[in-house]
């Protein structure tokens, strides 16, 4: 195998790999807000609002992975 | 297809490149202070217009900030700021998302290869302006905490004598303020870049009608990270400027 067809490999593999954890975690964050707005719908608005930031920080983690994966593809 | 994961200069000012994203954040700080100039005209008691919907968005964003600090003084001292981050973010994410950013420019000759540069490009896709606000932001939530509960207290956070555990929870709090920096410029820069890469591709893959529901992504992706960055600020200078030794009854 050469340079190019690893440097492709690691870029997919990158950012799959690192987008499994988030994605679970953001499952998680999602059914837990959503269970516990279901519970109490009067503090909807109080719960959203750690879990939008939640799921942000669960997200960033994506977002890293994927300048990793950026930075393998274009910067030679 | 040619995708730059650097921002390129399109010109110098003395010595110092001028890339595509500073003349597009230059752009959306013009449009906020000329937004602001005319909003703030004639100020009248009952608004109308452009004063009305900037008092929503005022109210809006220190309603959001005072949820947080449960206290209007205290949310006075830190709301110009935080709204200022917000709305700086905002403009920059939606300008990058105009027909002509990214796609209007130059070809120019680089090491002999031909490469497309355009003139405008998302303000938040360049690292270095999202790295800035992080510093920023980071260094602002120090200084505030030390306006708030004094220089000795709001530092016996992070240099604690009191005894080996505290001393390392100490440094580990030293490097946790490092990393804010740095997961608040990649957060912010990726979710932005990559969006414009995913715009890109679909652009090119299918140009008509599919890339429809990836602007509306891009849009509500541009709202939500201003909205991030400036809930996790708020966050951050909420947890600065609590007196903990008055906590402890």
């Amino acid at each position: 195998m050469d340079a190019e067809s690893i440097s492709s490999l690691a870029t997919a593999g990158a950012i799959a790999l690192g987008a499994i954890a988030p994605a679970v975690a953001i499952g998680m964050i999602g059914s837990k807000g959503v269970e516990a707005i279901g519970r109490n719908p009067e503090a909807a608005g109080k719960v959203q609002g750690p879990m939008i930031l939640a799921i942000a920080f669960a997200e960033a983690v994506a977002i890293y992975a994927l300048v990793v994966a950026l930075i393998i593809k274009f910067v030679k | 297809m040619e995708i730059s994961l650097a921002a390129e200069t399109i010109g110098h000012i003395g010595s110092m490149p001028i890339t595509n994203s500073i003349l597009t954040s230059w752009v959306a700080t013009l449009l906020l202070i000329i937004l602001g100039f005319f909003a703030a005209k004639n100020l009248k008691n009952i608004p109308r217009g452009i004063q009305n919907f900037f008092e929503m968005v005022v109210e809006l964003l220190f309603n959001m900030v005072n949820s947080v600090i449960d206290d209007k003084e205290q949310t006075k001292k830190y709301f110009p700021l935080l709204a200022t981050i917000f709305l700086f973010i905002i403009t920059n994410n939606w300008l990058g998302l105009l027909p002509g950013v990214g796609t209007i420019g130059l070809n120019e000759i680089h090491h002999g290869k031909e490469v497309f540069i355009p003139i405008f490009r998302g303000g938040n896709a360049d690292l270095n302006t999202t790295l800035a606000l992080a510093i920023l932001t980071v260094v602002m939530v120090q200084v505030f905490g030390v306006l708030a509960i004094g220089f000795t207290k709001y530092f016996s956070r992070f240099i604690n004598f009191k005894g080996p555990i505290d001393f390392f929870v100490g440094t580990l709090e030293i490097v946790s303020e490092f990393s804010k920096m740095i997961s608040f410029s990649f957060r912010l820069f990726g979710n932005i870049f990559a969006g414009e890469v995913l715009l890109t591709v679909i652009a090119m893959i299918v140009p008509y009608v599919a890339p429809l529901p990836f602007y509306m992504l891009e849009i509500f992706v541009g709202f939500i990270q201003a909205l991030v960055f400036t809930m996790l600020a708020l966050v951050f200078i909420k947890m600065a400027i609590t007196d903990h030794a008055a906590e402890q009854h």
